[in-house]
């Protein structure tokens, strides 16, 4: 305890944070054509970090706690931030190709992702409210130029102009749910509101204050009614950033939530559990019905990001109606399991679009038709990943969706078995436009493809196909191996 | 044969998956390894499956045998737990068998747009999920093979399937054929399965009160049977388990999907389609729902029972509104399986008997009506009967295997189809203590009705399509009598048809005693 600082717990987080003034550096002295140094800086960092990632989870020297137990480094911590170097990983590799094409500011890029990366470990060591919020500012303040990017596309610019306002929207929303928090409990600290809170359920002043967390959680989570900035945000957006968004901020936004709500206020479930019922009830239909109507592909896919939130958000509201340790428990890991696969999931199936957009040169669904014919690798890659995002056994989806149908089972009450039922329905729903995108590709009729000149498939960006091609595989013939990282996360709900 | 009471079941669900891989590795050009692979692939695995029953022990039919029980994903207890007994054990041996003939009739039939390579690597992974489905004995196993025939068969539909468009009677849309019926097979049986796995489930949960005591484990669920059948909400497990098999029947009213997808398929795909995939449904609930649930199996038996007796009579009416000869036969599987629910449904040793020796009769026969069905619109062009006729004309061999086939598929004595439908109306004369006689014994004379119907609108397709003069405009048209890939897929499937007919303890010398020792836990007596 106190303010001794333990650099090899840290390590990770300085990693990240060296490599992101490295890249602004190099980007400083290098000369114009030889900007493409900035990505090598980029993506060997951010591999760099999962060294000592892995030699803290080996070494048996348990929980390093900081700052007063504000920043803590134990084993939820650590998977999650390997879950944010993966992901990070991916998406820095499938940035290659897409941003040296554009040729401007590379440098710049690659450290606001690296920043971006950075806030999100932060996040998943944060015991107390300031830090989960300076955490999640670093995550989306990059995110808010980053939307930008392409200065030239007026998408772009209303991508970035609705994802800034709506974002810091949010973040005023639950900055001031932190201060009523605060005040009505007196703690910054997560383990101090949680003791402080017990009694306080009924107070009004309490119930305002956890709604507002949660809200400002829901716009990031991207969950309906609060997901409006999605859609235009994900389409303006470069499509890799758009592939950031859509998982790793993402998850930043379900770590924050998963952590206010199991770790600080697990007292408070009579009122956040009711509401996230709704959202996630409210995030499956509403975001799988308006994504039957897609024709663009990003489009679609933000639609079912928000879809997945939802069914993400499920076992949340079974925590928040059951008092049993044990379905908690599995509720806890369930959402920790679904957020690892499909963080894989969908970041293969935004690198095929980013591969595919390429070849068909449109982001329309019907002009990828005889794409499958074209280019079969690619054709039977986006199989893989739709079909997991749908759910179908044996690719990993199946599992993800098993664990959060068990947890909703499990809850043993009418509402979270109704909640099932839900949710069992949605997902036939959302499997009709993920089959949409696959028939296209493999059954329609290609338009005239002669003429058509294909671009080559950067080397990176088919290292990142094929490593979450690997995941997805791997992860649905042996879902022990997610197990093995989502249950050693489980001490953090039972505190 | 130490090896194979270990590695045997094994090899027969993941060797197909390895011929599948070697033939996606192999390039494009090279169809004829691809076939060989697959063909050598199917021989062994049907080899397998035959070693398999030559090894098994008759006397301790009702037990697994060949069991491999190994800890898989040890967070929820699920295990790689598979097995045969009695009851699996022909439907093992017919999945390898028809998928062998499946690609035997291919080498030289492949529908546009070709691609062999993608078309027999699909069927491979097709029957992985098939004898994967037979063998698991444990749920999420299950669920898992379940589930996995669906991607090929999706594939196989929507590439191969038929090119035409056509109106969709409410909606007023043009569709095409083959991508209409290939989602809708997708999305029918998806929902089935998404509230299966809920029943899945929801047996975990509540097969123990502790995590550590709770299984998936098939046999260890039968063995608290009688627990799990008195909770409250065993009512809703068994609607969950029921909705998943009955739409992979499928029963009516959830059949709808099966002419489409039938008809629209690819000749192969409707072949395996009818011949296997229909009877995971009804392997389910003699596997799961019936012997883990058995109160709420006697609660539905009469609900059940008259769907069943509903999809005879409907599946029977409908053929004979067809002009497709095609969708004739996929409607007459409606009334088939109607069938073999009715023997299901009367919950007695005689009728689950003959629901199983219905679900492989009706296997071979449908699998070969298929077979036929596509053989001859590979010639003609077309399978509107208005315009066929005089087939036993201009095709001696292929018109009188047809025949052949069709008296099979109305249940002529002697013949493979007579076992399962008259058994299945005995059984609902005498059903289960405590089911309603009166209900049973209706169902058994409009039962009996069906069979008439059914002699009915076969006989009326032979007269159309074989019988009476070739129309003109087959006038210059030679035509090619079966060739030697057709009859070495068919002539097996002939032989087998006669042998069950004339020797049915071909399949009851496995089931019988599985069956009743199945019936006596569940109901006791």
């Amino acid at each position: 305890m106190g303010y001794d600082i333990d650099y090899l717990a840290i390590a990770p987080e300085i990693t990240v944070a060296v490599a992101a003034m490295v890249v602004l550096s190099l980007d400083l002295v290098l000369p114009r054509r030889q900007k493409y140094w900035t990505a090598i800086a980029a993506v060997l960092g951010v591999g760099f970090a999962a060294f000592p990632l892995i030699t803290l989870a080996i070494s048996d020297s348990g929980a390093a706690s900081m700052f007063n137990g504000s920043y803590v480094v134990d084993d939820f911590a650590l998977v999650l931030k390997g879950l944010f170097v993966a992901a990070g990983y991916l998406v820095l590799l499938m940035s290659v190709q897409y941003i040296e094409s554009d040729r401007y500011y590379q440098g710049e890029y690659y450290f606001l992702v690296l920043m971006s990366i950075l806030g999100s470990m932060v996040m998943a060591s944060s015991r107390d409210l300031i830090v989960l919020f300076i955490g999640l500012e670093l995550v989306s303040g990059p995110l808010f130029l980053l939307a930008g990017w392409r200065k030239g596309d007026a998408r772009s610019n209303e991508a970035s102009l609705k994802y800034f306002l709506l974002g810091v929207l949010s973040a005023a929303i639950m900055l001031y749910g932190m201060s009523l928090l605060y005040g009505a409990t007196g703690e910054v600290t997560f383990d101090g509101i949680r003791a402080a809170s017990a009694g306080m359920t009924g107070e009004p002043l309490f119930i305002l204050a956890v709604l507002f967390v949660v809200i400002g959680f829901a716009f990031k989570v991207s969950a309906v009614p609060f997901h409006f900035w999605a859609p235009d945000t994900y389409e303006g957006a470069p499509t890799p950033i758009t592939a950031y968004l859509s998982v790793s901020s993402k998850a930043a936004g379900f770590v924050g939530l998963l952590i206010i709500t199991y770790r600080a206020l697990p007292e408070a479930s009579a009122v956040w559990g009711p509401a996230i019922w709704i959202m996630a009830v409210l995030s499956m239909t509403v975001a799988n019905l308006t994504a039957l109507r897609q024709q663009n592909i990003v489009r679609l896919l933000a639609y079912s990001s928000v879809a997945q939130a939802g069914f993400m958000l499920v076992p949340f509201a079974v925590a928040g109606v059951s008092n049993d340790v044990d379905a908690l428990g599995s509720a806890f890991t369930a959402t920790i399991t679904y957020l690892i696969i499909y963080a894989f999931m969908n970041l293969g199936a935004f690198a095929i679009v980013i591969a595919g957009a390429r070849r068909t040169r449109t982001g329309d669904i019907d002009g990828w038709a005889g794409f499958g014919r074209r280019s079969p690798v690619l054709g039977f890659l986006a199989a893989v990943f739709f079909f997991s995002l749908a759910g179908i056994p044996p690719l990993a989806g199946w599992y993800a969706k098993f664990v959060m149908f068990s947890s909703a089972i499990g809850g043993g009450s009418v509402w979270t078995g109704l909640l099932a039922a839900i949710a069992a329905v949605n997902a036939v729903i959302a499997f009709y436009y993920y089959a949409r995108v696959v028939k296209t590709i493999w059954m329609d009729e290609a338009p005239d493809a002669a003429g058509v000149e294909y671009e080559p498939v950067a080397g990176s960006l088919r290292l990142a196909l094929v490593l979450a091609a690997a995941v997805v595989f791997i992860a649905g013939f042996f879902p022990d191996v997610i197990n093995f990282f989502s249950e050693t996360t489980r001490l953090l709900a039972s505190g | 044969m130490e090896w194979f009471d270990t590695w045997g079941l094994s090899l027969i669900v993941f060797l197909p998956l390895v011929g599948a891989l070697l033939v996606v590795l192999l390039p494009r050009e090279q169809e004829e390894s691809h076939k060989w692979i697959s063909l050598i692939t199917t021989g062994i695995v049907l080899i397998l499956s035959v070693v398999a029953a030559a090894n098994f022990d008759f006397g301790a039919a009702k037990s697994f045998q060949y069991e491999v029980n190994e800890s898989w994903i040890s967070a929820i207890g699920a295990n790689y737990h598979v097995g045969v007994d009695g009851i699996s054990l022909p439907l093992l041996v017919l999945s390898g068998f028809v998928t062998l003939l499946s690609v035997i009739y291919s080498w030289n039939h492949w529908e546009e747009p070709r691609n062999p390579k993608a078309f027999l690597a699909l069927m491979l992974v097709l029957l992985t999920g098939m004898n994967g489905t037979f063998v698991a004995l444990d749920l999420v196993l299950f669920f898992i093979f379940f589930e996995l025939v669906l991607l090929p068969m999706y594939f196989m539909i929507g590439i191969w399937g038929d090119k035409s468009e056509r109106v969709l009677p409410v909606f007023g849309k043009t569709v095409s054929v083959r991508l209409y019926a290939a989602i809708k097979f997708f999305l029918f049986t998806l929902f089935g399965s998404a509230f299966m796995l809920l029943g899945f489930l929801a047996l975990y949960l509540n097969s123990a009160d502790t995590v550590a005591g709770r299984t998936f484990d098939i046999p260890a669920l039968i063995a608290r049977a009688p627990e799990l059948t008195m909770l409250p909400v065993a009512g809703w497990i068994f609607a969950g388990l029921f909705l998943g098999f009955a739409v992979k029947v499928p029963m009516f009213p959830f059949h709808t999907w099966l002419p489409d997808a039938h008809t629209a398929a690819p000749t192969v795909g409707s072949v395996l389609l009818a011949a296997i995939l229909l009877k995971l449904g009804s392997y389910g609930f003699i596997r799961i729902a019936i012997p883990i649930l058995p109160e709420q199996a006697k609660q539905w038996a009469p609900v059940i029972a008259v769907l069943a007796v509903i999809g005879i009579i409907y599946g029977a009416l409908a053929c004979l509104a067809q002009t497709d000869m095609k969708r004739l036969i996929a409607f007459s599987s409606v009334g088939h399986m109607g069938f073999v629910m009715l023997g299901i449904a009367t919950l007695t040793d005689v009728g689950i008997n003959a629901a199983i020796i219905g679900m492989v009769a009706h296997g071979v026969i449908t699998g070969l009506l298929f077979f036929l069905a596509g053989s001859m619109s590979h010639r003609y062009h077309t399978r509107d009967m208005d315009r066929l006729g005089g087939n036993q004309k201009l095709m001696p061999m292929l018109g009188g295997i047809l025949a052949f086939t069709a008296m099979a598929s109305l249940g002529l004595p002697g013949l493979a189809g007579f076992w399962g439908e008259f058994m299945a109306l005995l059984g609902s004369y005498s059903p289960l203590d405590g089911l309603s006689l009166g209900l049973f014994r209706t169902a058994m004379v409009i039962g009996a009705v069906g069979t008439v119907l059914t002699a009915g609108y076969l006989l009326w397709m032979l007269q159309k399509v074989n019988l009476g003069e070739p129309k003109a405009e087959w006038d210059d048209q030679k035509f090619h009598d079966a060739d030697k890939f057709e009859l070495a897929a068919w002539v097996p499937l002939i032989v087998t048809i006669i042998a069950i007919g004339v020797y049915p303890k071909i399949v009851f010398g496995a089931t019988t005693e599985a069956v009743e020792a199945l019936v006596k836990t569940a109901f006791g007596g």
